[in-house]
């Protein structure tokens, strides 16, 4: 590297390179990401969750064939109906009726910013055509696991209700009382499902039944289990102290 | 610069073209990047180990989990052969099938933290990183000081320089980057090698990033290979880190962070 401080051509083409690279990237950023409230860490989370919206397209992630499937670990919550902490006795009891009663009265509420709001039974979810996919789930903690899925993509349900031009992201919340949410891109993904079967059954009880989300270009604990309510968002929502960020973890893992 | 001062004194400030007038020193955008990447390192290899300690079970193929058998596990935390699981129930008839377990054990986990420190630390080392290969191979940097040149990999050369190195009979320090044979081949294992494998892997493990370009998953032979690669990778480099600063301290400490500091 010359030290003259003369323009070199070698130097004008790498800052040409890096000059129009930046640009197309800063098109691609998402306009919207999370609050970082000043921590480092978060603000990291954020810049990789825009340069990977803005690097990657809206491919599918690899999918397996049976003969892949491995043991699956439950681990989190692996029964809403029996946390044994008192602050969620009132939603476990709430669950552990639903559970009984076989979830023939558990219903899954989409509103917010959305022209039909409404309430799908289990049998609701089940008349929509139905996607199937064997995929791997990345656990935070390093280990992985394929598993097969069976329910309906999101965005046929989405579009049931008519998500209005506003509508952002897309929030969960649990029977286990987490609040999370995703952005519309993955929301809108072909294989992002709200799961009602595993390999080739009923989604059992540790996994998450009656249905969770899956969605599969992200780390494994973004796949909600134990599904209660879905409102669509216009602006990002952290989910209080229900959510991610506030307990100290990314909201966005493509990684 | 005036006359008196006495940085004057100073041989004039190397062009990184390689005239053969005077001592060579550290480039400046070298020092730069040399003490970026130093911080990258620290953070990264910090993080790593705390991923490590919450899963230290290693695998081949592309899963791998506490309910199948790993390559290797490490003691390094409360989650060493932890068998906190419920009795294992099978997904269907046949007995050798694949199983689900509940975890009834409360594992240690400050990946909060752990991961996207590790994601910081290497935006740190691949933004840098990408500049630093541009100039390198762009600038010829790469070609006059850090490839070793073809006659110089004779076998009787890189054995002596391998035991002047086992002996610690290391020369003075030069202050720039003027390499030995076994520092060549190390700097150029480390850039060309470990570090793209290092990046590589890493990636091959992000579910988005593999969504994009499953050719990674096909080139490591999946997620848990790339993971025990990723593993061993490191290892090699925390060793290259303990061998660089130990060949520091011998050829003078003072000397070689001045030179790759203020580039004396």
């Amino acid at each position: 590297m010359k030290t003259t401080g003369l323009i070199t051509r070698r130097g004008a083409i790498v800052a040409g390179l890096a000059a129009v690279g930046g640009i197309a990237v800063a098109r691609r950023f998402p306009k919207i990401l999370p609050p970082t409230c000043g921590n480092v860490l978060r603000a990291g989370d954020s810049f990789t969750y825009g340069m990977q919206r803005a690097l990657l397209g809206q491919s599918l992630v690899k999918e397996y064939s049976l003969a892949d499937l491995t043991s699956f670990p439950a681990t989190g919550t692996t029964d809403p109906g029996a946390t044994g902490k008192p602050e969620l006795a009132e939603l476990s009891e709430s669950y552990r009726r639903l559970r009984d009663g076989g979830f023939a009265d558990w219903r899954l509420s989409v509103e917010g910013s959305v022209a039909r709001p409404r309430s799908f039974s289990l049998a609701d979810l089940k008349q929509f055509p139905a996607r199937t996919q064997i995929t791997r789930h990345t656990c935070e903690e390093g280990w992985t696991a394929i598993g097969q899925w069976t329910g309906v993509p999101l965005s046929t349900v989405l579009d049931a209700v008519g998500v209005l031009p506003a509508g952002q992201f897309v929030v969960f919340s649990s029977y286990d009382d987490w609040v999370d949410s995703i952005d519309m891109l993955d929301a809108l993904h072909p294989q992002t499902i709200l799961a009602y079967g595993m390999n080739g059954r009923a989604l059992p009880l540790q996994h998450g039944a009656p249905v969770r989300l899956r969605v599969e270009r992200q780390i494994g604990y973004k796949s909600m289990k134990y599904l209660a309510r879905i409102v669509v968002k216009d602006k990002f929502d952290d989910g209080g102290m229900k959510g991610n960020i506030q307990n100290g973890w990314a909201w966005y893992n493509g990684i | 610069m005036s006359q008196t001062s006495p940085l004057a004194k100073r041989p004039p400030l190397q062009d990184d073209a390689g005239k053969p007038s005077g001592v060579q020193r550290h480039a400046r955008w070298v020092r730069v990047s040399h003490w970026i990447v130093t911080v990258s390192v620290l953070v990264l290899v910090f993080s790593g180990f705390e991923i490590l300690m919450v899963h230290p079970r290693l695998y081949w193929g592309i899963a791998g989990n506490d309910l199948t058998p790993a390559l290797l596990e490490l003691p390094i935390s409360r989650n060493y052969k932890h068998r906190g699981y419920d009795t294992p129930r099978p997904f269907f008839e046949k007995p050798a099938g694949p199983v689900s377990a509940s975890r009834t054990y409360e594992i240690f986990n400050q990946n909060g933290w752990g991961r996207s420190l590790h994601f910081l630390g290497a935006w740190l080392l691949v933004l840098p990183g990408i500049l630093y290969l541009l100039v390198g191979l762009l600038g010829g940097h790469f070609r006059r000081h850090i490839w070793p040149r073809l006659r110089e990999l004779a076998p009787h050369l890189v054995w002596r320089d391998a035991v002047d190195h086992l002996r610690l009979r290391v020369p003075p320090a030069g202050g720039g980057p003027q390499y030995g044979l076994l520092q060549k081949i190390s700097y150029s294992f480390v850039i060309f090698v470990a570090g793209p494998l290092m990046i590589l892997t890493g990636l091959t493990m992000s579910p988005a990033v593999t969504s994009a370009f499953p050719i990674l998953l096909t080139l490591f032979g999946g997620y848990q290979s790339a993971r025990t690669i990723h593993f061993f990778t490191s290892a090699a480099l925390v060793l290259f880190v303990i061998a660089h600063v130990v060949m520091v301290v011998r050829s003078g400490f003072r000397r070689q962070i001045r030179a790759m500091t203020l580039g004396e």
